[in-house]
């Protein structure tokens, strides 16, 4: 079951240039919630604090607090424990080139020393049925790579992956800006029906997006949150007037 | 419309381009096409005559039986051929992980002044002459030990894969895109597991071109040997005593005043110059599967 | 919650030790080949100071070492391979990159290559065999007739000697001022040749100031890696040079380079002061090559810029 996120006065920086800027934020657990915003607003950089992946950036820190369920995410466990906890899937699938479709989705398990062969592979199948992928690779999942399959299927490859090591909460960073629409379809199907098991947090650069798939949404804007509220709302009737200027297309 | 045309006025025309011009054109082109045949020559003179001279005397005798005493016909270079792998090996067993370890940090760690020293110092080490190397291994190993040995020739050529291997690995690893390494980070696996398992392992055959290049580049030393391994008439597998090396017995027989010799030294240049070929072709033979299979 | 198994971070700062200490060795070696060579030489240095350099009586038996007749062997051998190697080179790099049909430029690109990796003693095995003859029978003869007159071909033509090393060492030397003349060529903007064409040039005319023109400072730097390689080259050359100290005019003459004389003599150097002298000349040696190489390499570092250097057999 999917657990909430609290965040309390998070700032980020790229070196000098902070990018972050004092977000306080309550994301519901078992729902979906969206982060929109225009380019260089730091809805990326938000999403990425969350499970610890800025700091892979040289030069790159945070400061705050930011609780997952009762997890304390900046102070006690290192940040590989939390990752783990946490489940994240890019922009542009990423499959591990050398290893086949099941290694892939094993790979979170396998990686952190789980051995249990037969349990590996019940894993895997949930994992690639929760993805809406286990139909069209049941058959070749051994033997083909994870890069031998469409850029669609690639993508939920990545998400079966992320799933496999059952993580509370399930970050995605505009998933769908690298698919085509038919694609982009099954996946918002797919975050539709994951939002009952786990808490979505997805970075969408696409309003519509967002209000088909979210029932949440943050607006960002130059590194501070603008508006947090049910999307319905900040689609109709948004409290602040640069969210209103964004939805309705003068900028971004 | 002006009266005459701009290009009159300016004094270009359309006039042909001038026989001069168009001769040097030719010749050059002539003279570039003659510098390929000059060049293309000595290669197929030195494959030429190796296999020409030295096909005839490599037989069972030659590449079993150590050598015959001087005058004595027959015997072969088989202990050489051993020397040359035993030397390889104990070279390898230095050298690959250390220029493989280099090739890591300088890939995984080193984007910064530091690895940019250590990069720099790396292809220092590439251009030291191997001559150099050789008084360098001589002074740590033989000195110490008190006589030449095998482990003296292996550690100089170790000095000269070294640099080799860790710039090959550093390329390679530097070509798995990030974003392969985010996906394993985003798992909650460790930074060292990453690289080893999901970053070496991508690049895993660009790594081993890396190694076997640096192979085919010291198989074929010669003076680093002369007096680290210094050569032997008989086998040996000792670590701490002098070996023979394929290089180095060319080497002699070439320079010797006998026949018999110099016959033998085509046959092992033959085999010397088979076993760096083969290393690389199958060094692009994997090169080019390897990238197709890394691709994503 | 699946339980997973924890990885301490120590692992990462252990992994983290062992590779930062393979890439110390790379710094370690080289100040232990520094530290060697500087050691081991200090006795001849004592004993000799600069004069070591100017001096040319090599003369083991009374313990005189004077290192000029090898300096001099080294320079004029490797300069000789350059005048030969480096028209040569542009010339194959002209054709490949600019003139060859497509189809024909892989193959003869690898060939060039494949020159590279034929190892030092097997080119020294067919100069003695196959190249020196004919340079006694045929070139010595024809260059004494035709350019007597310069005094460079004085002396009786036995093959070996200056002419032959200098032969062998330009075909080592053609591979890497060839690769590195390729490497800067194809580095040139098509724009640029483009623009020259567009004015209404040959072929050539482009050639020379669209491509050649714009890579100069890059093909200058493959012309003194080469040098570099060439002062380094040891077995080749000892086979063919007739290794005499001496300093003669003729090309014909026998002489001896800094790097053959270390290979002919270490083993069997008896005497701290021969061995001394030996490897100050190593030190020498050492010194002007890694000097030459990182010139060569800052050249063409200016014309590659951004794009990552590759290692260079």
């Amino acid at each position: 079951m999917g657990v909430g996120i609290q965040v309390e006065h998070l700032n980020a920086w790229f070196g000098k240039t902070q990018a972050l800027r004092d977000i306080n934020i309550q994301i519901a657990g078992n729902h979906a919630t969206a982060v929109i915003g225009p380019s260089g607003c730091g809805k990326s950089t938000f999403v990425r604090c969350l499970n610890r992946m800025h700091e892979t950036i040289p030069d790159a820190r945070a400061t705050g607090r930011v609780r997952i369920g009762e997890l304390d995410v900046y102070n006690g466990t290192s940040a590989v424990a939390i990752r783990r906890r946490i489940g994240m899937v890019f922009q542009k699938p990423n499959p591990f080139p050398t290893m086949s479709i099941f290694g892939n989705v094993a790979a979170g398990l396998r990686l952190n020393g789980f051995r249990n062969r037969k349990r590996t592979a019940e894993i895997v199948e949930r994992s690639l049925r929760y993805s809406a992928l286990w139909e069209e690779v049941k058959d070749i999942m051994h033997k083909k790579s994870g890069a031998s399959l469409s850029g669609g299927q690639q993508q939920r490859l990545c998400i079966a992956r992320a799933l496999a090591v059952e993580p509370e909460v399930l970050l995605m960073d505009e998933p769908c800006s690298a698919l085509d629409p038919i694609s982009t379809g099954k996946i918002e199907e797919l975050i539709f029906q994951l939002k009952e098991q786990f808490t979505i947090v997805i970075v969408t650069h696409n309003m519509q997006q967002a209000s088909r798939v979210a029932e949440f949404t943050g607006f960002f804007l130059l590194g501070n949150l603008i508006e947090f509220d049910k999307t319905e709302k900040i689609f109709t009737t948004p409290s602040d007037k640069r969210t209103e200027d964004y939805i309705t297309g003068r900028f971004g | 419309m002006p009266e005459h045309s701009v290009t009159a006025e300016l004094g270009l025309s359309a006039t042909p381009v001038s026989w001069w011009r168009r001769a040097k054109n030719v010749t050059v082109t002539f003279a570039a096409l003659g510098a390929v045949i000059l060049v293309l020559l000595p290669l197929g003179a030195v494959f030429g005559y190796l296999v020409y001279k030295g096909i005839g005397s490599i037989n069972w005798a030659f590449l079993t039986q150590s050598p015959k005493p001087v005058g004595e016909p027959g015997g072969g270079m088989a202990n050489a051929i051993a020397g040359t792998v035993l030397i390889l090996g104990i070279a390898s067993s230095f050298g690959v992980p250390i220029g493989i370890g280099a090739g890591i940090y300088l890939a995984e760690y080193g984007r910064n002044r530091f690895g940019n020293l250590i990069r720099f110092t790396a292809d220092v080490l590439n251009g030291v002459p191997s001559i150099v190397v050789g008084i360098v291994a001589y002074g740590l190993v033989v000195l110490s030990q008190r006589h030449f040995s095998a482990l003296a020739g292996g550690v100089a050529l170790a000095i000269m894969m070294i640099p080799i291997i860790t710039r090959a690995t550093e390329e390679m690893l530097l070509l798995v895109p990030n974003t392969v390494r985010e996906a394993a980070y985003g798992l909650g696996v460790s930074r060292w597991r990453t690289t080893i398992s999901i970053t070496l392992r991508t690049a895993t055959s660009g790594v081993i071109t890396g190694v076997m290049l640096a192979f085919a580049r010291v198989a074929g030393e010669t003076a680093p040997l002369l007096f680290t391994a210094f050569g032997n008439q008989y086998w040996n597998w000792k670590l701490n005593q002098p070996t023979a090396a394929l290089s180095l017995q060319i080497f002699v027989y070439a320079i010797s005043p006998f026949d018999e010799w110099h016959r033998q030294a085509w046959a092992g240049a033959l085999i010397l110059i088979v076993l760096i070929v083969v290393s690389i072709m199958a060094v692009r033979i994997a090169a080019s599967r390897g990238m197709m299979k890394g691709a994503n | 919650m699946l339980v997973l198994s924890w990885t301490g971070r120590w692992a990462d700062q252990v992994f983290y030790g062992l590779m930062l200490a393979c890439a110390l060795s790379v710094l370690a070696l080289v100040g232990l080949i520094v530290y060697e060579l500087a050691i081991r030489s200090g006795l001849s240095w004592h004993a000799f100071g600069w004069q070591f350099f100017f001096r040319s009586d090599w003369d083991p038996v009374n313990d005189q070492f004077g290192a000029l007749p090898f300096i001099y062997g080294t320079v004029v051998s490797s300069m000789l391979a350059l005048v030969l190697a480096v028209p040569l080179a542009v010339g194959v790099s002209v054709f490949i990159t600019e003139m060859s049909p497509p189809w024909l430029r892989s193959p003869l690109a690898f060939t060039t290559e494949l020159l590279a990796a034929i190892p030092s003693v097997i080119y020294g095995l067919w100069a003695i065999f196959v190249l020196v003859p004919i340079l006694r029978v045929y070139v010595q003869p024809f260059l004494a007739s035709a350019f007597g007159w310069t005094g460079l071909f004085d002396g009786p033509p036995f093959g070996i000697g200056m002419l032959a090393a200098g032969v062998i060492l330009a075909i080592m030397v053609v591979p890497i001022v060839s690769s590195i003349t390729r490497e800067v060529m194809t580095a040139v903007p098509q724009q640029q040749r483009e623009a020259v064409l567009a004015l209404g040039a040959t072929r050539w005319e482009m050639i020379r100031t669209g491509v050649l023109r714009n890579a100069r400072a890059g093909i200058m730097g493959g012309v003194i890696l080469g040098l570099g390689r060439a002062l380094g080259e040891t077995m080749a050359v000892t086979m063919v040079i007739g290794n005499r100290p001496e300093i003669a005019r003729s090309l014909f003459a026998p002489g001896y380079t800094m790097a053959s004389v270390i290979a002919n003599e270490f083993s069997e150097a008896t005497g701290d002061l021969y061995l001394s002298a030996l490897v100050e000349i190593g030190l020498a040696l050492f010194l002007v090559t890694i000097v030459v190489n990182i010139l060569a390499q800052i050249l063409v570092w200016t014309v590659t810029r951004g794009t990552p250097a590759r290692s260079h057999a």
